[in-house]
Formats: C-alpha cells, sequence, structure tokens
C-alpha cells in the first residue's frame, strides 16, 4: 500500500486534469518538441493500445499506422513534455491490452465505436 | 548546521524534473529530531552529537536506563537515537536539546543514507554471492549448486572466506551521494534519489555527504 505522504510527493507532479481514457480510444496526443531554443507542439494522433502503472508514473502506449508502417510510441501521462491529451473517438474493445492489433492490417484493425 | 538527521523510509514513486526528465524518488520522513546528548573531547573523548527521533514513541515502555538518558534532554516520544560524529568548527552551536528538522537540507544538495537492509533468510549462491548457476534444461544436472569449493588431498581443508549460502540481508548498508530532489518542511519529509537499503517503515540515517 503506498502511504499517503509518498502520494502527496507524487500528487504535486501529476497533471491538473487527464481525460477519462479506455483502451481501444482514439487519441492526439500534444508533444512539446524543443527545436534550438525554440518550442513547438506535435502530434501524436492514433490507438491506446496499454496503459501501465498507476498514479504519476501511469503511461500509455499509443499505436499508429503510418506509411504502412506501424509506430508505438509510449508517454507518461503526467510528463510536462506532454502538453495535451485529447479523446477523438472511442472504440469498444473487450479487453485492456490490445496487442492483437499489432498482427492486423487494414479493415481488419477497425474498432467500432463505443456505445455511452 | 546538524551533520545529518534521523528518519523512516516511506516509499518509493517518480517525479519529473522542471527538463521533463524522469527521477525515480524515495521519500522518507525525517525528523524532527532532538539533540538527546552532546558529546565533548573533555567528558566523552571526541565530539559528536546524539540525536533523537520524536516519532510518538510511548516512552514508558523503554528500559528504565534509557528513559532516565532522554529524560535529560527533555526528548518526548523518542526511541530511536543515534549518533553523528562532529569535525571540528561543524555544528559546534547545537546544545542538548534543541531541535534539528528537515528544512536544513536544501534540494540539489548529496546525502549519504544509512539502513538496514531487507533480510533474505538462508539464501543460496546465486541470490547472495551472484554466482552464474548451471542451465535449466537441455539435460542439464547443474542449476544452483555451488560447484566445487577447492582441491582434495591438499589443501584437505576449504580456504577460509569461501563464498557458500548462508544468511542474507539485514546488514548495515550505506548509499552514498544521492541527490536530494526535494524538501517538504510541513510533512518534515525528505525526497532523495535513487533506492535506499531497508523496507518501508525501517529506520535510516542520513548524513550530509563529503
Amino acid at each position: 500500500m503506498i502511504s499517503p505522504l509518498v502520494a502527496k510527493v507524487a500528487s504535486k507532479h501529476k497533471r491538473a486534469e487527464v481525460p477519462a481514457l479506455r483502451p481501444g480510444d482514439m487519441v492526439k496526443v500534444q508533444v512539446k518538441i524543443k527545436e534550438g531554443d525554440k518550442e513547438r507542439l506535435q502530434a501524436f494522433e492514433g490507438t491506446v493500445i496499454a496503459f501501465h502503472n498507476e498514479g504519476v508514473s501511469r503511461t500509455v502506449t499509443v499505436r499508429k499506422v503510418s506509411f504502412g508502417h506501424g509506430v508505438e510510441r509510449i508517454f507518461p501521462l503526467h510528463a510536462p513534455v506532454v502538453d495535451k491529451i485529447e479523446l477523438v473517438r472511442t472504440g469498444r474493445v473487450r479487453r485492456a491490452k490490445l496487442y492483437y492489433l499489432r498482427a492486423l492490417k487494414g479493415k481488419a484493425a477497425r474498432l467500432r465505436e463505443r456505445e455511452s | 548546521m546538524s551533520p545529518g538527521i534521523l528518519g523512516k523510509k516511506l516509499g518509493m514513486t517518480q517525479v519529473f524534473r522542471p527538463d521533463g526528465q524522469v527521477v525515480p524518488v524515495t521519500v522518507l520522513k525525517a525528523g524532527p529530531c532532538v539533540v538527546v546528548q552532546r558529546k565533548t573531547p573533555t567528558t566523552d573523548g571526541y565530539d559528536a552529537i546524539q540525536l533523537g527521533l520524536v516519532e510518538g514513541a510511548k516512552t514508558k515502555k523503554l528500559p528504565k536506563p534509557a528513559q532516565g538518558h532522554l529524560k535529560k534532554s527533555g526528548a518526548g516520544g523518542v526511541k530511536y537515537t543515534r549518533e553523528f560524529l562532529l569535525q571540528p568548527g561543524d555544528g559546534g552551536d547545537l546544545k542538548q536539546g534543541d531541535r534539528v528538522l528537515v528544512d536544513e537540507f536544501k534540494p540539489s544538495t548529496k546525502v549519504d543514507i544509512i539502513g538496514i537492509s531487507k533480510g533474505r533468510g538462508f539464501a543460496g549462491l546465486v541470490k547472495r554471492h551472484h554466482f552464474r548457476g548451471g542451465p535449466s534444461t537441455h539435460g542439464s544436472m547443474f542449476h544452483r549448486a555451488p560447484g566445487s569449493i577447492g582441491a582434495s588431498s591438499f589443501p584437505s581443508r576449504v580456504f577460509p572466506g569461501m563464498r557458500m549460502a548462508g544468511r542474507m540481508g539485514t546488514d548495515r548498508v550505506t548509499v552514498r551521494n544521492l541527490e536530494v530532489i526535494e524538501v517538504d518542511a510541513d510533512d518534515n519529509l525528505l525526497v532523495v534519489k535513487g533506492a535506499v537499503p531497508g523496507p518501508n517503515g525501517g529506520y535510516v540515517i542520513v548524513r550530509r555527504a563529503k
């Protein structure tokens, strides 16, 4: 069990609001990129295929297919380099880890929208 | 300025640096401490302070001699005391009954942390001395056994210091030069980078790194 005082230290590093995401959801992650002394945002849009850890250490694995190649990035949900995470569309899935999507291509890799 | 402080390990988590880097940290409840005894070269032969960790302990449950010893400094709720040697000209202004708080430590300074490591019980050679062990399969009949421990008729004995299985852990372990990441004076919290020996709830000695 985590001590409330440890949670207090961690809570200062948490972002104020994280959208309620679930595996299968399509998200757009705005990542801060430093170029020289300038900072700009780069978007990474894809499907959430896994969450890991809890609390401030929580990470999300986002997968997209870019020019025929599968690309996956793991973002710490509370990292300062992640500017914003937006929910684009929901997806109806029946498991927590969607690693089976890696073996699927094209139409087979589609997910149905979740009914709220 | 006190050469160190006593505390308890609370647990580990992670934090982010301003540049976004992830830092694994251990959260310690450090202090409040009280100077239980001030040892001086004239009376004790050396220069040191004895600190006691104030944690609301029931003093009545302590042995009578310890109760009497703590009474002199007026320290209540103390059961864990440890000594810190004083270097000449450092911490000389501390007197018996003075309080030592965590805000004496500043972020980005370095500390050494001493704790009692977790007990592993009677551990084999692979765990205790990092022997490699043998293959698990392919007909291998040698898995985690020690192998040869020496020659035969000469010397007809096992050399002292031969690494063997035995009790592992519950040793005093010092981890040096851990960076202080955060100090929370309200809750007496000291957040240091990296791992600290011992279980959560175990006592630790925090010492300024040299």
